[in-house]
């Protein structure tokens, strides 16, 4: 009896819990469907129902053009999820399978820079930019691209330490049938990676959608390339927010479902990364 | 000890030492003529290279590097002015100085030199290289059979080149443009944003000064940061393994419907739940007028405009946001701590809360120790979830951080806000001091870095 009890109040706590964590995922989904503009309302439930919000997303486009941010932002994601992924790929095989001199102080420099705040250089970056000539007119996609993947490389440890699982003794076998050090990087390491090579994947294509500070910094005021989480934040500037929060719901709705769907996708291999790329 | 031993293993008699004592005329004039060692003993392809890099060089230097090395010390003095000219009898438009560019060009410049060291020892190593195999009578390397050692033995060199030179050119040359910067008076303050000179330690003074303005809004805002970095890393980290033991107990029903519930929110982006968040909990916010149709309260809670409230309800916000993260993590730990721990603690007749601390709860600090540490470090650069939330909110009258407000998210303020570049740079600086002495205290003391090995 005492346990039926205990087990029925741990129960009501979950699902107290569960109803905070949902709420505010619920009350945007319930504003995008609001017809009723502005922001602040004394009820929970809309009065009446619609699909307006979402189609001015894609119609009312002088102001805000919401199709516009969503191309920018998968352009930029795509490029820079290449080059990431590669340079990520790259140094992680380096740092996990070759032994060369600079080897370990290339460990301990990219731990030291990643203690430096981020933000620190990115006043600095924006200048190495504009000397290149990189932030006016349409190349400002090939500075956010850059931005995003040129320093990827640093981030090498979830990989490494998933290639560090590969068994020694399959690689050199390779070597001794007379593979060479790249043969052995994209025939037997790269295949074998599977889980790290999509968890890689998908981080890096998630970045650009995620980040929204440097697109504030290099970008600006120049709304043609900005991207989703810009576009998005400025709407809830003080001179749309009125007029618009109910589309910025409908524009976060539509932009989180493509992104919650690649997380829990990534949780996934993940998870399958961390136990190991050779199983027993 | 190790270092003796990683520096031997590596050891190669082709240094930059022993090509300049023991090489021969032609190596050593490698090292002022790049190749040429190359190029005597057949290397043709590999000279060339060499010596176009050197050519390069000088054309670079003499064209632009001197001048920038020249104009580094002063930082430029020109300004800007109309002169009037003679000849033409008219006013004509000088353009002065740019003391952030002459920096920059001054940085790369140094850069660009340190590179051109490298390839120059380089070149020493490889002329002395061939003239000891020509003397040893071994067969000297073709240029084809060099690249094709690029996707074998020298296959770092290939897999490095680029994901180095995006590494140096995006993160290490604008770090190293930022700490000069911190020895600069680039700043709105004095109008100094176009010429700016050297000015030593001071700004280090002003920040960490009582003094100043700047100083008395510096120790405070490190203060909460500490602060706020312990809580949010802590309560997540607690109440976070809590709901995951919760859910993961034996008569817990529905376990993967809880768990999807929690992680949904980590599965959308944080600006838009930042942001929903941030609406729903101002003044006349959804959650106050719920509040105060419902009856509870009678006056609207301050969230944003209260400095206790508005510091508690970041710290709440983010436990939002963490909570279901260590619960993925730790759930993942607790299925995988070998059943044959808890077998013999249960024969040997230890009851669930001996279990929990005996083994449990070590197991997980075991595996989450240098999490923690990552979180801790990451919770002081966190950045998104205070601007995102409460801006700094709530903020003094002519103060320039707010009760909230990060030393990342104020560095942000004072340079893009404010244009302190210098005070930036200089917080930037003393953020990156406090984050390695917690990282290295940190590191040192916990199990998996001691036993390191024998987890293995």
């Amino acid at each position: 009896m005492k346990r039926k009890v205990k087990n029925i109040i741990i129960h009501v706590i979950l699902a107290i819990l569960a109803v905070i964590w949902l709420f505010p995922i619920f009350w945007v989904v319930m504003t995008s469907f609001r017809k009723e503009s502005g922001v602040n309302i004394n009820y929970f439930f809309p009065k009446e129902l619609t699909f307006d919000n979402y189609t001015r997303l894609f119609t009312d486009t002088q102001v805000i053009n919401f199709p516009r941010m969503f191309v920018n932002t998968l352009i930029i994601s795509i490029f820079s999820c290449i080059i990431a992924t590669t340079f990520v790929l790259c140094t992680s095989y380096c740092m996990s399978r070759l032994r060369f001199k600079m080897r370990k102080p290339f460990m301990n420099l990219a731990m030291i820079l990643g203690l430096f705040p981020a933000f620190m250089s990115m006043v600095a970056v924006y200048f190495i930019l504009k000397l290149a000539g990189l932030t006016e007119g349409g190349l400002i996609r090939v500075a956010l691209v850059l931005v995003y993947s040129a320093g990827a490389g640093a981030g090498f440890y979830i990989a490494k330490g998933f290639f560090d699982t590969v068994p020694k003794s399959l690689t050199e076998a390779a070597i001794l049938d007379g593979c060479t050090q790249f043969q052995v990087f994209y025939k037997i390491i790269c295949p074998l990676s599977k889980p790290i090579i999509v968890y890689t994947i998908l981080t890096s294509f998630l970045g650009p959608w995620l980040d929204f500070i440097f697109v504030k910094v290099i970008v600006g005021a120049k709304d043609e390339y900005w991207t989703v989480s810009v576009g998005l934040y400025n709407m809830l500037e003080r001179e749309f927010i009125q007029k618009w929060y109910t589309s910025w719901a409908a524009g976060a709705v539509l932009v989180s479902i493509p992104i919650a769907i690649l997380f829990l996708i990534m949780q996934r291999f993940y998870v399958d990364g961390m136990s190991g790329a050779v199983k027993g | 000890m190790k270092v003796a031993k990683q520096k031997s293993d590596f050891a190669t008699p082709f240094t930059v030492k022993n090509a300049i004592t023991k090489g021969d005329l032609f190596t050593k004039l490698s090292g002022i003529i790049m190749g040429l060692g190359n190029f005597k003993n057949g290397q043709f392809e590999k000279s060339l290279i060499y010596f176009a890099i050197e050519i390069g060089y000088i054309m670079f230097m003499i064209k632009n590097g001197f001048y920038y090395l020249k104009m580094l010390p002063t930082l430029g003095t020109r300004k800007a002015a109309e002169v009037w000219n003679e000849q033409k009898q008219v006013y004509e438009y000088v353009q002065g100085d740019n003391s952030v560019l002459l920096l920059l060009y001054g940085v790369v410049t140094i850069a660009v030199t340190l590179v051109f060291i490298y390839f120059l020892c380089d070149s020493l190593k490889s002329a002395y290289k061939v003239q000891y195999y020509k003397e040893k009578n071994w067969k000297i390397k073709s240029f084809k059979e060099d690249v094709e050692d690029l996707f074998d033995s020298n296959l770092h060199k290939l897999l490095m080149f680029l994901p180095f030179s995006g590494i140096l050119i995006f993160t290490i040359l604008p770090l190293l443009f930022m700490i000069a910067m911190a020895f600069t008076n680039y700043s709105d303050i004095g109008d100094h944003l176009i010429l700016f000179d050297w000015v030593g330690l001071k700004n280090f003074k002003t920040v960490l000064g009582l003094g100043g303005k700047i100083g008395q809004t510096f120790w405070p805002v490190l203060g909460w940061t500490l602060i706020w970095a312990f809580f949010a890393t802590f309560l997540n980290f607690f109440l976070g393994m809590i709901l995951a033991i919760v859910i993961n107990r034996k008569e817990t029903k529905g376990k993967a419907f809880w768990r999807f519930c929690f992680v949904i929110s980590i599965a959308i982006p944080q600006f838009v739940s930042l942001l929903v968040m941030r609406t729903l909990l101002q003044r006349d916010g959804a959650i106050n007028t719920l509040l105060l149709n419902a009856g509870l309260i009678k006056t609207a809670l301050p969230f944003w405009t209260n400095a206790t409230w508005a510091r508690v309800t970041v710290i709440l916000v983010n436990c939002w946001v963490g909570i279901p993260y260590t619960m993925l993590q730790v759930t993942g730990i607790l299925q995988n701590v070998p059943a044959e721990l808890y077998e013999a603690a249960k024969i040997d007749g230890a009851n669930p809360i001996q279990i929990y601390f005996k083994i449990t709860l070590p197991y997980i600090m075991f595996i989450m120790g240098p999490y923690l540490i990552t979180q801790f470090t990451g919770n002081i650069n966190n950045f998104n979830v205070i601007y995102l939330l409460s801006g700094g909110a709530p903020v003094e009258v002519g103060k320039t951080a707010g009760k909230t407000d990060l030393l990342v998210t104020w560095l942000y303020k004072l340079t893009i806000d404010y244009k302190y570049y210098n005070l930036g740079a200089v917080i930037g600086i003393l953020t990156f001091i406090i984050l390695s002495i917690v990282a290295l205290v940190t590191y040192r003391n916990t199990a998996s870095y001691k036993d390191e090995e024998g987890f293995q």
